[in-house]
This record gives structure tokens, sequence and C-alpha cells, in this order.
């Protein structure tokens, strides 16, 4: 009898919104697929002194342009061959994460910052404030992304800081908008007049009541804007403007491996597909977690 | 006609405001004259230069003066080959102009039917791949694409000629690379917009009165379907001239992107400036356009 009971109430709570929450995210094949394969990448940076065989600056002229191992000529000490100079390529490879993981994070923190304060501002505020910030927005798309990043790094020298600060004050926009619209849409919500009913302060009702709403949309922009950084600095350094040499960002080494395309285009195969990779499972995390956290979105 | 006015005096006054940043920017690099002047140059021969470009002179007075200048199309003298900045970009701009024009007409045809296709029958095997074709082009960067095709098409099957300016097949290439990065929010776009519309009313209706499937898809849904497609299409042409920079220095394509790169490793100070602002404008245009077209579709969106 007590034994039914407890069927009966087992099936009428039914499972706890957190297990609901963590079905969905376990459930979500592509989700799954990016977080990992992103946590193995963050690991791997991490640990770059550990796993790379190679100081990843170290030349040997006497052992340039060996192939990767599957090649005939491969040899097991360098599995992925080594460059022009004789550097070590999987060694090069794993701190190149560590410089695209770096410039993708806090560039898309710099921006996140910036776009998120002036997004919520003119959502809250409206009026003057969403005026002039749209203005703004509209000022930022019309400026080609590329060709001012190109021209600034050109005047104040291609460092990984100048390169992480022109990226991070470039690419806001998406922050901006997604949080401009997401904060109008709050901001007559019941529970937010109610907040301004009794009496909370601004800043109050922004972090307590309008924050931990748009936190979902903004991470799933952290996601995008991260790829977009990840592959804007390694189209500067492939166009020769954004990280120097010898430093071994990826788009750098590919654009050192197309001087050999004729002969060696595993040379450009292997930081490509190394790029492609992170930024496709940083999109499959972030597409993901657009749909776990808004479901009816899911088409 | 209000809306008009409207949107024209906020594409002007975004206009002023680029250009303004982007003259600050470039002109806040320390100095240009000894840049010009070159290493070796004396104090007098770089106090020389600085007075024959007016460098000396306020940056607000300078930007003054080469904002008139540029509204009459004078963008001065390029530094490095001492021609007249519009003479040299005018030869380039229509060659980046084609490759904008091939690379979103690629962009449309290819993503068009198959975002229709993969809204037809969600969840199909059409529907994965063009899910797949669209993740893909979102995280292959597109250098690293321009140089595989040249792999591929150049040097292992010599079908394409894998730089140059010379004829139609140098393009072919190129317009692949820019189409395929305008591509992925295309088809987004049409697929969520087509999955929206068939499940409309009108489509249900329309139906009922026994319309053939081929006029249900055509008439009713895709013509809605279609507007937010025409005015992102208008967009991504904005921003596809901007990116062309990164494709026309892979196939070494001589067009306006390719200046630009050239003439920001020569510090080439007005030729960039002219640069910027007309890859600006090119963006304001389209924008412009688009939205002036999604008022004339749709004349809910004429109060905005």
């Amino acid at each position: 009898m007590a034994k039914t009971i407890e069927t009966v109430e087992a099936a009428l709570s039914g499972p706890t919104p957190g297990q609901v929450l963590r079905g969905r995210i376990f459930g979500h094949r592509g989700l799954m697929f990016g977080g990992v394969v992103l946590a193995a990448i963050c690991i791997v940076a991490l640990l770059a002194p550990v796993l790379a065989p190679h100081d990843p600056y170290s030349q040997n002229l006497l052992a340039r342009m060996q192939p990767p191992v599957w090649f005939d000529k491969g040899t097991w000490d360098h599995p992925l061959g080594t460059d022009h100079l004789g550097r070590d390529y999987l060694s090069r490879l794993i701190y190149g994460a560590r410089i695209s993981l770096l410039i993708g994070g806090v560039a898309a923190l710099i921006s996140g910052l910036i776009g998120t304060l002036m997004g919520v501002a003119a959502g809250y505020f409206g009026g003057k404030v969403d005026t002039v910030v749209t203005f703004i927005i509209n000022v930022r798309l019309a400026m080609p992304v590329v060709l001012v990043a190109l021209a600034v790094v050109a005047v104040f020298g291609g460092s990984l800081q100048v390169v992480i600060l022109v990226l991070g004050l470039l690419l806001w926009d998406r922050f901006a908008v997604v949080m401009r619209s997401s904060t109008q849409q709050l901001r007559s919500m019941e529970y937010v007049n109610a907040a301004r009913a009794i009496g909370c302060s601004t800043s109050r009702i922004v972090f307590s009541e309008i924050m931990p709403n748009i936190v979902n949309s903004l991470i799933v922009v952290v996601t995008l804007e991260m790829a977009h950084a990840i592959l804007l600095e390694a189209a500067l350094s492939f166009l020769g403007l954004g990280v120097q040499p010898p430093t071994p960002s990826w788009g750098l080494m590919v654009a050192e491996g197309k001087k050999m395309l004729l002969f060696e285009p595993w040379l450009i195969a292997i930081p490509g597909v190394a790029l492609f990779v992170l930024v496709l499972v940083i999109n499959l995390l972030g597409d993901g977690l657009r749909d776990v956290s808004a479901p009816e979105n899911r088409n | 006609m209000i809306y008009t006015l409207k949107r024209l005096g906020l594409a002007i006054l975004v206009a002023l405001a680029v250009s303004m940043l982007s003259f600050t920017l470039l002109h806040l690099s320390g100095d240009p004259a000894s840049a010009i002047a070159g290493e070796s140059a004396t104090d007098a021969d770089i106090a020389a230069i600085r007075a024959f470009y007016g460098f000396d002179r306020p940056l607000i007075v300078q930007y003054a003066d080469w904002l008139f200048s540029a509204l009459r199309g004078d963008f001065g003298e390029s530094y490095y080959f001492q021609l007249p900045v519009a003479q040299l970009i005018g030869d380039r701009l229509s060659i980046t102009m084609t490759l904008g024009i091939c690379g979103i007409t690629f962009a449309i045809l290819t993503a068009v039917p198959l975002g229709v296709a993969a809204a037809v029958r969600p969840n199909s095997m059409i529907d994965r791949v063009a899910l797949f074709i669209s993740v893909m082009g979102q995280a292959m960067p597109s250098f690293w694409f321009g140089l595989v095709l040249v792999v591929i098409f150049s040097i292992k099957f010599r079908l394409l000629p894998p730089s140059g300016t010379d004829g139609w097949q140098n393009f072919v290439m190129p317009t692949v690379v820019l189409g395929y990065y305008a591509m992925p929010a295309i088809m987004r776009l049409t697929r969520a917009g087509m999955l929206d519309v068939l499940s409309a009313d009108y489509v249900r209706t329309a139906r009922a009165k026994g319309a053939s499937e081929m006029r249900v898809m055509f008439k009713h849904a895709l013509r809605n379907a279609i507007i937010p497609v025409v005015s992102l299409s208008a967009v991504q042409m904005g921003f596809m001239l901007g990116g062309s920079i990164v494709v026309e220095s892979i196939f070494a394509l001589h067009g306006a992107g390719y200046l630009a790169w050239e003439s920001i490793g020569r510090n080439d100070l007005p030729t960039v400036q002219a640069l910027i602002l007309i890859f600006a404008l090119f963006y304001i245009v389209f924008t412009f356009l688009s939205d002036l077209l999604n008022a004339w579709l749709d004349p809910r969106m004429r109060v905005g």
C-alpha cells in the first residue's frame, strides 16, 4: 500500500526543474560535443608546457620541413612535422591554442562589458539614451571591421595586447543590439514595475531584476563573439598585421605555410583545421546553449 | 516620405561620424611626416614635409579641410603613388564591386533554394545537409578556405589561376569564398522565415481552396518569407565589400580591398582614409536601401 502511494507521488511530482535542465543539456548532442571538445582544447592549452614535446620557439635548421608522421618520411620525434625554421609543429599548434583562446576570451570579455553596458542602458532608460546608443551602434556597424582593425594595428604595432584591445573595442555591436532588445522586453514586466513601485534603486532593479533574466542570451552572444574574435585575429595575423612572429598564432602559421603551398600543403592544413575545429565547437556550444535556454526557439 | 528623409538624415550623420572617427584614429598615430620622410631624414626634412602636407595645423582644421575636399571627390594625393587617390581607387572599385555582386549572387542562389528545401521538410536529410553546410561556413576561416581551393583547383587539377586579375577565371574562387561567407546567415533566415510562413493561416487557406503545391510555395509562402531575406542580403552585401580585403589579398585580385591592404603596409594615409570612408559608405548605402525596400514591401515598417 505504502509503495503504491510512493509510486503515485513520484509520478505526480515528475522530474524537478533541475533534472529537466540537466536532461536537456545532456540530451543535446551539439552542446555536449561542443562543450567536451572545447574543454579538451582548454586543458591542452593550459597544460601546454607539459604536453608540448618541444619548445615552440626553438629552431633547428637541420630538421626543416619534416613531414608529419603519417607521411613516409615522418618520425615520431615530430608527430606533426616541422616548419620552415625547423620548429616542432605540434608544439606550436599546442601553444597556438593558448593565443587563440586568450584572444577570444579577453576580447569577448571587453566587448561584452562595453556592449552590455550600452545595451542595458539603452533598453532600460529608452528615450534620449536609446537614441544616442542606437546611433553609436549604427556608426560602429558602418565601420569596416577588418580594414579598421588592420589600420589601427599597423599604427600601434602588432602585439598581443594591441590585437586583443582592438578586437575588444570593435566587436561589442552584437552585445549592444541583443542586450538592448532583451532589456526592452523586460522593462515593462510586472516584477520590474513592482520593484520600481516598492522603491528599489535603479542599480538594484538592473542587477537583481534585469540581469538574471538576460544572462542566458548574454552567454550565447559571448560564445558567438569569442568565435568571431578568434577568426578575426587569425585573419589579421594571416595578413601580417596581427600577432607578430615568432608567436605561434594559428593564423600566422597558415601565412608562413602559404609560401610552401605548392609542395607542403599540410603546413596550412594543420593550423587551418585546428582553427576550424575550435570555432566550430564554440559555435556548437553557443547554438546548444540557445536551444537549451529557450527551447521554444529551437527552429 | 518623412520616413525616407529621416533615414537619409541618419545615414548622413553616421557617415560623418565614421569619417571623423577614422580620421582621428589614423592621425593619432603619431607623426605621419616622419613616416613619409623615412628613417634617414633630417629634422629639417621632416619639418618641410610637415608644412607641405599641413600636418602642423590643428587636427580639426585638417579634418574640415579633408572633408570638404572629399565632398568634392578629391581625396588628396597618395603618398606612395603620387597620384590622386580618387583616380587610384576608381580603377580598383569596379573589381571589388564585381566581386561583391558575384559573391552575393552566389550566396543567394545557393542559400535560398537550400533554405526553402530545408523548411519544407524539417529534420529531413536535406535539412540536416543544409544545417551542416551553414555550420561549416560559419566556422571556416575564409582565408584558409581560399587557400584550400587554390591547392585543389589551381595546384592539383590546374583548372583555375591561383592569383591575378586577368579574366573571369580569376573571379571564380574569390566569388565562392566570399559567397560562402555570406551564405549561412541568408540560408538560416530563409529557412526560419519559410517555417513561419508555412504554418500561417493564409497558406492553409491557399491549400484548402485547392491551390497547387507549387503555387502555394512560390506565390503565397516564398513571397512573404523572402522580405527579410532581401533586406539581409543588402546588409550582407555591405559587409562583404568590407570583408573583400581578405579575399582579394589571398587571390591577389587587384581591387579596392587589396589596395587597402597594400596601402596600410605602405603607411599611405590618404588612401587608407579614403578607402575606410568608401567601404563605410557602401555599408550605409546598402542598409539605407534595405530599409527603404523593407518599408516598400511591408508598410507596417514605415512607422518606425
